[in-house]
C-alpha cells in the first residue's frame, strides 16, 4: 500500500489552530489508522482476507499498533451489489467474530486489543440494511455500536433505497477513549445529522462512506472537493474530530474517490490520501483538542442553548406539534 | 470604485454552457479505468482498438497504450475499398507514435461478399454493414490475441443516436461513453494525438466525402452545450436562453429521444417475477 500524503501545515476555516502540538492539550490520545480499500466485488472471504492484510501492514508499520482501525463503507462487498445486497450481507455479531479472527491471525498475542470501524451490508431478522460497526477486538471481542444508514441514496447513480431499508437512529456511545458516532456517506452532509451526534456527546465522527468520482473540470473530481468542504464546516461547527474512510476502486465503470481524510475540531486538515488507489492513513489525534476548539469557537454550546427554540422550529417546519426539547434533555449522558 | 466610495466586486461571467474539462485529470482517471476493467477485474492484459484515423480511435489507442503498454496493444486497420486514404494514413500514424502492434485487415471482400447479395443496399445501410463487418474482425482478434476490444465511442454520438447499434457500441468496456466530442478534442490535444488528426473535420468515413456535422446539421461545438444543458434538466426555453438557435435545439432534442433504444440492450418481454435486468438484479461486475 502507498504512504499517505499528510497536508504540511493544518489551517483551520477560522483560523484558530493554536500554534502547539498536541502535547498541550491533556485529552486522551488516540492513534487512527484509516484503510482505504477496494474491495474484491461480491467476495466477502477474500475481503476479510484483505482486511487481515491490512492488520497484518499495520502490525509491521514502524508506528505503534493503532488504537482505531477505519474501514470505508461497503468494505466486505464493495458498494454497488443490487439484488446480491441478500447474498453478501452478515449479521453485525459475525462480522465482529470474523474480524476477530482476521485480528488473532494478523497479530497473534503481539497486539493488544484494538478498535475498528467497518462498514458492510447488514442483515439482521429478514431486513438488510447498509450499516457500519464499531467493535473492540481482543480476547472478548466487544461489538460497542451499529449505525444504520439513515440517508440512503437514491437518485442518479444511486439506488440504495430499492435494496436496504433505512436506519431510524443516530446515536454516540461510549468508547475506550471518550464518545464517538458514526454517519455513513450522505448521512454526514446532512448538518443536522452531524449536529445531533454533536449533541449527543460524540468527540469523534467516523464517517464510512463509497463516494463514485464525477466532475473532472478541476485537478481533482468535483465530489471530493464538496466532501472536504462539508467535513471541514462540520468538524468546526460541533467542534469534532471527523475521520473520513472512502472506498477506491472501479465498479462497473464508476471510480470510487477515496481522499480518506481526518479533521481537527479546529476544521483543519491533519492528513488527506490520494483519492486514487489503496492507501493506509496514519494520524495521532488528542481528544485534549475538541475542549480547546470549543472554547475558542463555542458554536456547540451555543446551539444547545437555542436548542429549544429551534427545535419547536423544526416541529412547526415538519408540521408536528410537539413541546419544545429542553437543551438538555438533548443530551444522552 | 463608485463615486460614493464603494469597491463594486463583481462576479466573473459565468457560463452555463461550459463543457470544459482538467485533461489531466482525466487521462489519470481513465488509465486507471482501463487498468482496473482490465486488469484487475478481468486478469486481461491485452487490449484491441480500430484505429480508423479519426480523433476518438486515436485517443482510445493513445490511452491504451498509457495504461498497458504499447506491447499489449493491437491497433486495427479496417479499410474498405472505398475509404479514404488520408484515414488509412492518419492511423498509421498513430500506431507509429504509440508503438502498439499495426494490423491491417482490408474488409472489402467481407463486406462484399455480402452486398453482392443486396446490390440495391441504401449508402446507411452499406455503411452499418461495414461497422458490423468491423467488430465481427474486432471480436475474433481479441480471441486470437486473448485480448479485450476496447470502445472508442463518444458520449455525442451516443446521444444522437450517430452510430451502428451493435457495431461501434459493442465493446465491454469504453474509456471515451461519458465524454462530449469537444472534451474528446481536448484530451486528444493533452496526450499527444497528431494536430492533423485532432483538426480534421470528423466524419464516419463510411461514404465518401460525408463529415459528421454535415450528417447531424449542427457543429459540435453547440450541439455538446445544448447537450449538456439538456442532461443537467433544463428545458428547451431555458437552453434557448442561453443563446442557442431554437432549431438547433429542437434538432439536438428531437435526436436525443428518438433513440434512447439504441443507448440499452434489447427490449425483452417480461413474463415471470425473475425477469433479468427487470427484477434479477446484478450489477455487471459481480
Amino acid at each position: 500500500m502507498r504512504g499517505a500524503k499528510s497536508r504540511p501545515q493544518p489551517s483551520s476555516l477560522l483560523g484558530l489552530v493554536p500554534r502547539r502540538t498536541s502535547l498541550d492539550a491533556t485529552g486522551p490520545s488516540v492513534e487512527l489508522a484509516v484503510v482505504q480499500c477496494a474491495p474484491r466485488k461480491g467476495d466477502v472471504a477474500a475481503n476479510l482476507r484483505r482486511i487481515e492484510e491490512a492488520f497484518a501492514a499495520l502490525r509491521h508499520d514502524r508506528s505503534p499498533f493503532p488504537d482505531v482501525v477505519i474501514f470505508p463503507e461497503a468494505s466486505l462487498s464493495g458498494y454497488f451489489v443490487e439484488g446480491a445486497t441478500v447474498e453478501v450481507a452478515r449479521r453485525a455479531e459475525t462480522v465482529v467474530d470474523e474480524l476477530a479472527r482476521s485480528a488473532r491471525r494478523a497479530c497473534g498475542r503481539k497486539v493488544g486489543p484494538f478498535d475498528v470501524v467497518v462498514g458492510f451490508y447488514e442483515e439482521q431478522d429478514g431486513q438488510y440494511y447498509n450499516s457500519a460497526l464499531y467493535a473492540s477486538l481482543g480476547r472478548r471481542p466487544v461489538l460497542r455500536h451499529v449505525h444504520r444508514k439513515l440517508f440512503l441514496p437514491t437518485y442518479g447513480i444511486f439506488d440504495e433505497e430499492r435494496f436496504v431499508s433505512r436506519g431510524t437512529s443516530i446515536e454516540a456511545f461510549d468508547v475506550p477513549y471518550g464518545r464517538a458516532a458514526i454517519l455513513i456517506c450522505e448521512d454526514a452532509c446532512h448538518s443536522l445529522a452531524v449536529t445531533i451526534a454533536a449533541l449527543r456527546g460524540a468527540q469523534v465522527l467516523y464517517v464510512p462512506s463509497a463516494s463514485p468520482g464525477r466532475g473532472m473540470e478541476d485537478v481533482e473530481p468535483a465530489n471530493v472537493r464538496l466532501w472536504r468542504d462539508v467535513l471541514r464546516v462540520a468538524a468546526a461547527e460541533h467542534g469534532i474530530f471527523v475521520v473520513y474512510a472512502g472506498l477506491v476502486g472501479f465498479e462497473g465503470g464508476k471510480g470510487m474517490s477515496g481522499a480518506s481524510r481526518v479533521i481537527g475540531p479546529f476544521g483543519d486538515l491533519r492528513a488527506e490520501a490520494p483519492f486514487e488507489g489503496a492507501t493506509i492513513l496514519r494520524v495521532r489525534i488528542d481528544l485534549g483538542d475538541v475542549r480547546v476548539a470549543r472554547a475558542a469557537l463555542p458554536a456547540l454550546g451555543d446551539l444547545e442553548a437555542n436548542l429549544g427554540q429551534l427545535s419547536s422550529m423544526l416541529a412547526r417546519t415538519s408540521g408536528q406539534s410537539v413541546p419544545a426539547v429542553g437543551a438538555r434533555a438533548a443530551r444522552r449522558r | 470604485m463608485t463615486a460614493a466610495g464603494f469597491p463594486i466586486v463583481r462576479a466573473p461571467a459565468a457560463s452555463a454552457t461550459d463543457v470544459r474539462i482538467d485533461p489531466a485529470l482525466v487521462r489519470r482517471w481513465l488509465v486507471t479505468f482501463l487498468r482496473e476493467e482490465m486488469i484487475v477485474r478481468r486478469g486481461m492484459r491485452t487490449a484491441v482498438v480500430g484505429v480508423s484515423g479519426g480523433v476518438d480511435s486515436a485517443l482510445v489507442a493513445f490511452l491504451c497504450a498509457e495504461a498497458l503498454g504499447p506491447a499489449n496493444v493491437y491497433g486495427v486497420r479496417m479499410p474498405y475499398r472505398t475509404s479514404a486514404e488520408e484515414s488509412f494514413r492518419h492511423a498509421g500514424l498513430v500506431q507509429e507514435i504509440t508503438k502498439i502492434h499495426d494490423v491491417v485487415v482490408d474488409i472489402t471482400a467481407a463486406v462484399d461478399g455480402y452486398l453482392r447479395y443486396e446490390p440495391d443496399a441504401s449508402p446507411t445501410r452499406r455503411g452499418n454493414v461495414m461497422a458490423r463487418q468491423r467488430m465481427i474482425v474486432l471480436f475474433d482478434l481479441s480471441a486470437k490475441y486473448g485480448g479485450l476490444p476496447v470502445g472508442t465511442g463518444n458520449k455525442s454520438e451516443r446521444l444522437l443516436g450517430y452510430f451502428t447499434w451493435h457495431a461501434d457500441d459493442s465493446p465491454p468496456i469504453n474509456p471515451l461513453g461519458d465524454l462530449f466530442k469537444t472534451q474528446v478534442w481536448q484530451l486528444a490535444r493533452h496526450v499527444g494525438v497528431p494536430r492533423e488528426i485532432v483538426e480534421k473535420p470528423a466524419t464516419a468515413d463510411l461514404i465518401r466525402g460525408q463529415t459528421d456535422e454535415e450528417d447531424l446539421g449542427i457543429t459540435y461545438e453547440r450541439a455538446d452545450r445544448i447537450l449538456s444543458l439538456m442532461l443537467r434538466g433544463y428545458g428547451q426555453a431555458a437552453i434557448a436562453a442561453c443563446g442557442f438557435r431554437r432549431r438547433d435545439v429542437r434538432l439536438v432534442w428531437d435526436r436525443v429521444n428518438a433513440t434512447h433504444w439504441k443507448r440499452h440492450l434489447p427490449t425483452t418481454a417480461v413474463v415471470s417475477p425473475t425477469a433479468i435486468n427487470e427484477f434479477y438484479l446484478r450489477p455487471v461486475d459481480y
